[in-house]
C-alpha cells in the first residue's frame, strides 16, 4: 500500500506530512522513556524484519496476491509506540533507499501503514483480550483478528485521504469499493498469518511479546467481567463497520444519479477548482459513502478506547489484592 | 499499491552528483518531488521542463536511462489505477478513439502518470547515487532523530541477512512441496516467520552484547564529519531550483 | 612474579533458570601467552567468556584483567582491556561501513579525528583488511568478516584477546588465512574452540573444560596425546 507521488495533491500531503511527524514525535518520546539502550539494536532488528516479512505474499483472488502490511504484528510484539517508530522507519527506508513509495507521499504512507494500522490493531487487540481467557492462543487469535482488521482501516485511510485530495477522477465510492473489497480479502490472510507469528513467537520466547506482557505473570488473574458484554457488542460494531457499511451504504450510484439528475453533479465537474482543491471530494455524490465509513469507523475506534478506558479504570476500583 | 523492492539502486560511476554530499541529494530530491507535485495539471510544458531537467540529471550522473526505465516498469498497480481512470471516471464523458471516456478520469490518468513518474525516477536517481550507508549519513546531519536514524541503521545493516535466511526458508520449503498458491499453506511460512522473528530478536541481543563489549553505555558514538560547501548546496539546489521557477511560473501565467 | 593478563578465582555461575553452568573454573594467562581453552558443546566455554567482560556476573567467584578485577565501577575499562570476539562476525559488525564498525569502540572511549582514523587504518593493517575500509559488512565473505571483526577489538588496544569459535564454518583457506593472521598477532590471546587442530597450530597452553570446570591445563601436546582424557571430554 505504499502511495506513489502524483495520487494525492499536494496540500493533502503537505498536510499529512505535518501530521506524521506529529504522530511519530509523540511514538518517539513515548517509546523513549519505554525503551532500555538495549532496545534500540531489537527494534532495527524488529524493523529488518517487518520489512522482510512484507515480502510474504499470499493469494486474495485469482490472479492477485496480497501482501503482509506488518503494522498489527508490530504493534503485537512491540508495543504501539515502538511499532510506530519501527514502522514509520521501515517506510521511510522504503521510500529513500529502495524508492518505493512517493517521497512525497511519505507523511500519507506513514498515517496509513505506521500509526493507522499499528494503533488500530492494539486497540482491538487489547479490547479482545479483556474479555478472551487468559491464554497464549486467545493473545494469539486476538493478535490475528486485530491485524487483520487493522489492514481494513488503514486501507479506509487512504480512501480518506483520497476523498480529500485524490487527483484520479475515479468517485471516491468507487475507490471505496476497490480498496476495502481488496483490502477485507488481505486483511484475512495477514490476520491469518499475523495469528500464527505470533502464536509461534509465544511458544518460543513469550518474554519478548510486549503485547502478552501480562500472560508471564502467573498469579492466577480473574477474568474481568466488568464491560464483557459491552465489549462483544463493541466487536460486533466494529466488524460491521470497517468490513460491511462500505457496501451496506445507500446506493452510491443512486446518489450521484440523483445528483446528475438534479444538474448537481455538472456543475461540480466544470468547477474550476475540480481535482485541485483539497476539498474536491466533497463535491460529488459520492461522499456519503465515504462520510458513513470513516464515521463509523472512528465511532468504533472511539468506542474502543472508551471500553479500553473503562476496562482500565475498573480494574483499578477493584480491591488490590 | 507497491511493488516491492529489495534490491538497493546504487550504482557505483565517477560523477558530480556521486561527489555531491548525501543531505544535498536528499533535501535536492524532496524540493524537486515538491515542485512536480505542485505543478498544475493543465501545463504540460512544466512537466516538459522537469522531465528535461530529471533526464540532463541522470546523463550528468552516468545513470543510463534504461536503468530507471526498467525500474519505472515495475510499478504496474500504479499504473494499472491509471489506465482505469478514464473509464471509471465520473461525468463528462468525450470520445477518445471511439471510445467515450471520463474528462476527469483522463486527466486523474495523466497526473498520476506524469507526477508518478518524475517522482519516482528522482528517486531512484537519488538512490543509485548515494550509497545506503551514506543516505543514513545524511539523514543524520539533516538532525532527523537519533533514535530513528539509530533504528534505521541497524535496520539496513540486517535487511540482507534477515531477507536471505527467509529466502532459504522458502526454498527448503519449496523442495518439501511447499506450493504458496493456496491460503491455507500459509500456515508453514507463518510459523517459519514466527521463528525469524525469535531469531532475529535473539540476534538484537547478540549484538547488543558486543555493543556492550566494545564499551557502549547507551549513546551512539558521534563520528566526525567533513563539511560540506556553500559550493556543493548551490550545485545541488540547481535542479530543484529550476523546477520550482517553472512551477512558479505555471501558477502564474495559468 | 608478573600480574596475569586474565586471572579466574572460582567463578561460579547459575542460569536464571537454575541449571548450574560454571562450578568454579580456575585458572590464569600471562602476558603474551597464546592458550586454548577446548571443550564440547555444551561445556560452558561461552558462558565463561562472557564472564570475561561482566556482561555475565557471577554467583561466586572473581575476574581479574591485568590486575583489575571485574565489578560495576571498572565495568569502562575492563571492556576495553578485554577483546572479545564473538562466534558470528553478523552480531559483531553492526554498523553501515567496516570503517564505523571499527571506530565503533575506540569512539566509545573518547578517541577522536586523527587518532581515531589512525587507529581504525592500523587496526584494519594488522588483520589484512585496510582495502575493505569503506565497504558494507555484508558484502564480505564469512572469512573476511571474522578478521574485520577481531580488528574492532584490536582497535580499542586492548590487553586480552578472546576469540569464541573463530575457525566455525570456515574453509580451509579461510582457516588457514585466519591461523596465519593470529600468529602475526602480538597480543595475550585466548583461543576458545572445539578444534583440535586449531588449537594445536596456534597455541602452546591448552585447557580443557567440561561441565563447567577447568579438567586439565598443560602443554598442547602433553594434552592433546592423551586420548582418553580427551575422549572423557567428548573432544
Amino acid at each position: 500500500m505504499h502511495i506513489p507521488d502524483g495520487f494525492i495533491n499536494g496540500s493533502t500531503s503537505l498536510g499529512a506530512a505535518v501530521a506524521a511527524a506529529g504522530g511519530i514525535g509523540a511514538g518517539l518520546r513515548q517509546a523513549g522513556k519505554r525503551l532500555a539502550d538495549r532496545h534500540i539494536p531489537l527494534a532495527g532488528l524488529a524493523a529488518a524484519f517487518i520489512f522482510a516479512a512484507q515480502m510474504i505474499n499470499f493469494p486474495v483472488a485469482v490472479g492477485t496476491s496480497g501482501h503482509l502490511i506488518g503494522g498489527g504484528l508490530a504493534a503485537v510484539l512491540l508495543g504501539p509506540w515502538l511499532a510506530s517508530v519501527v514502522m514509520a522507519v521501515v517506510v521511510g527506508v522504503q521510500a529513500l533507499i529502495f524508492a518505493d513509495g512517493g517521497v512525497s507521499a511519505l507523511g500519507l504512507n506513514i498515517i496509513n501503514m505506521a500509526i493507522i494500522a499499528p494503533w488500530s490493531a492494539w486497540l482491538i487487540y487489547k479490547g479482545l483480550r479483556a474479555f478472551l481467557p487468559r491464554t497464549r492462543r486467545a493473545a494469539a487469535v486476538a493478535a490475528g483478528i486485530a491485524a487483520g482488521i487493522s489492514v481494513e482501516i488503514a486501507a479506509l485511510g487512504f480512501v480518506a485521504e483520497y476523498a480529500i485530495g485524490g487527483t484520479g477522477g475515479a468517485p471516491v465510492s468507487t475507490v471505496l469499493i476497490a480498496m476495502g473489497g481488496v483490502h477485507a480479502l488481505i486483511g484475512i490472510g495477514e490476520g491469518l498469518i499475523t495469528g500464527v507469528i505470533v502464536a509461534t513467537v509465544l511458544a518460543a520466547r513469550p518474554d519478548i511479546v510486549v503485547g502478552a506482557s501480562d500472560l508471564l505473570d502467573t498469579s492466577g488473574a480473574q477474568p474481568r467481567r466488568i464491560g464483557r458484554f459491552v465489549l462483544a457488542g463493541v466487536g460486533a460494531a466494529l466488524v460491521v463497520a470497517a468490513f460491511l457499511s462500505p457496501f451496506a451504504n445507500s446506493n452510491p450510484d443512486g446518489l450521484e444519479r440523483v445528483a446528475e439528475d438534479k444538474g448537481f453533479i455538472d456543475t461540480a465537474q466544470t468547477s474550476p477548482i475540480d481535482g485541485q482543491s483539497p476539498f474536491a471530494g466533497y463535491g460529488f455524490g459520492g461522499d456519503g459513502a465515504i462520510a458513513t465509513a470513516v464515521a463509523g469507523v472512528l465511532g468504533v475506534a472511539v468506542t474502543f478506547g472508551i471500553a479500553y478506558g473503562v476496562i482500565r479504570l475498573s480494574k483499578r476500583v477493584k480491591t488490590p489484592r | 499499491m507497491s511493488g516491492f523492492h529489495t534490491h538497493a539502486l546504487y550504482r557505483h560511476e565517477h560523477s558530480v552528483l556521486h561527489d555531491l554530499p548525501s543531505q544535498v541529494k536528499i533535501v535536492a530530491l524532496v524540493l524537486f518531488v515538491g515542485a512536480v507535485v505542485a505543478t498544475p495539471r493543465e501545463t504540460f510544458w512544466a512537466f516538459g521542463v522537469d522531465g528535461a531537467l530529471l533526464i540532463g540529471a541522470m546523463l550528468l550522473a552516468r545513470i543510463p536511462l534504461g536503468f530507471v526505465a526498467r525500474r519505472l516498469v515495475f510499478e504496474i498497480p500504479f499504473v494499472l489505477f491509471a489506465v482505469l481512470m478514464p473509464f471509471i471516471g465520473t461525468g463528462e464523458r468525450t470520445p477518445v478513439l471511439g471510445v467515450l471516456l471520463s474528462v476527469a478520469g483522463l486527466w486523474g490518468a495523466w497526473t498520476i502518470l506524469v507526477k508518478g513518474t518524475l517522482g519516482l525516477g528522482a528517486s531512484v536517481l537519488m538512490a543509485a547515487t548515494t550509497e545506503v550507508p551514506d543516505i543514513l549519513e545524511g539523514l543524520e546531519r539533516l538532525r532527523l532523530p537519533k533514535l530513528i536514524t539509530a533504528i534505521a541503521g541497524f535496520m539496513v545493516r540486517y535487511i540482507d541477512v534477515i531477507t536471505g535466511e527467509l529466502r532459504r526458508m522458502r526454498v527448503a520449503m519449496t523442495a518439501r512441496g511447499y506450493d504458496p498458491s493456496w491460503i491455507g499453506q500459509a500456515g508453514p511460512i507463518a510459523t517459519s516467520a514466527g521463528s525469524l522473528f525469535v531469531r532475529s530478536y535473539e540476534r538484537g541481543e547478540r549484538v547488543h552484547r558486543a555493543m556492550l563489549s566494545r564499551g557502549y553505555t547507551g549513546a551512539m558514538p558521534v563520528f566526525e564529519r567533513a563539511t560540506t560547501s556553500k559550493r556543493q548546496w548551490i550545485v545541488g539546489m540547481g535542479v530543484p531550483a529550476f523546477a520550482w521557477l517553472s512551477t512558479i511560473v505555471a501558477w502564474v501565467i495559468r | 612474579m608478573s600480574t596475569p593478563a586474565l586471572e579466574v578465582r572460582e567463578l561460579t555461575y547459575s542460569y536464571p533458570d537454575g541449571r548450574r553452568a560454571l562450578y568454579g573454573a580456575d585458572f590464569h594467562i600471562h602476558p603474551g601467552e597464546r592458550v586454548a581453552l577446548l571443550g564440547a558443546n555444551g561445556a560452558g566455554k561461552t558462558t565463561l567468556v562472557l564472564h570475561l567482560n561482566g556482561i555475565l556476573r557471577p554467583s561466586a567467584g572473581t575476574v581479574r584483567v591485568a590486575g583489575l578485577e571485574v565489578n560495576d565501577d571498572n565495568l569502562r575499562e575492563i571492556r576495553r582491556r578485554v577483546g572479545l570476539v564473538f562466534q558470528d562476525p553478523d552480531d559483531q559488525l553492526f554498523m553501515p561501513t567496516v570503517r564505523r564498525d571499527v571506530a565503533f569502540g575506540p569512539a566509545n572511549f573518547g578517541v577522536q579525528g586523527e587518532d581515531l582514523d589512525r587507529r581504525v587504518r592500523e587496526a584494519l593493517d594488522a588483520v589484512g583488511m585496510g582495502d575493505a575500509i569503506d565497504r558494507a559488512p555484508h558484502h564480505l565473505s564469512l572469512g573476511e568478516r571474522r578478521r574485520v571483526a577481531v580488528a574492532t577489538v584490536l582497535a580499542m588496544e586492548p590487553e586480552i584477546l578472546v576469540l569464541d569459535e573463530p575457525s566455525s564454518n570456515l574453509d580451509p583457506a579461510g582457516r588457514r588465512e585466519l591461523a596465519r593472521m593470529l600468529d602475526t598477532l602480538d597480543i595475550t590471546t585466548l583461543l576458545v574452540t572445539h578444534d583440535l587442530s586449531y588449537a594445536r597450530a596456534l597455541c602452546r597452553r591448552v585447557m580443557i573444560m567440561n561441565r563447567g570446570t577447568i579438567v586439565a591445563d598443560g602443554p598442547t601436546e602433553e594434552v592433546l596425546a592423551d586420548h582418553r582424557l580427551l575422549t572423557e571430554n567428548r573432544l
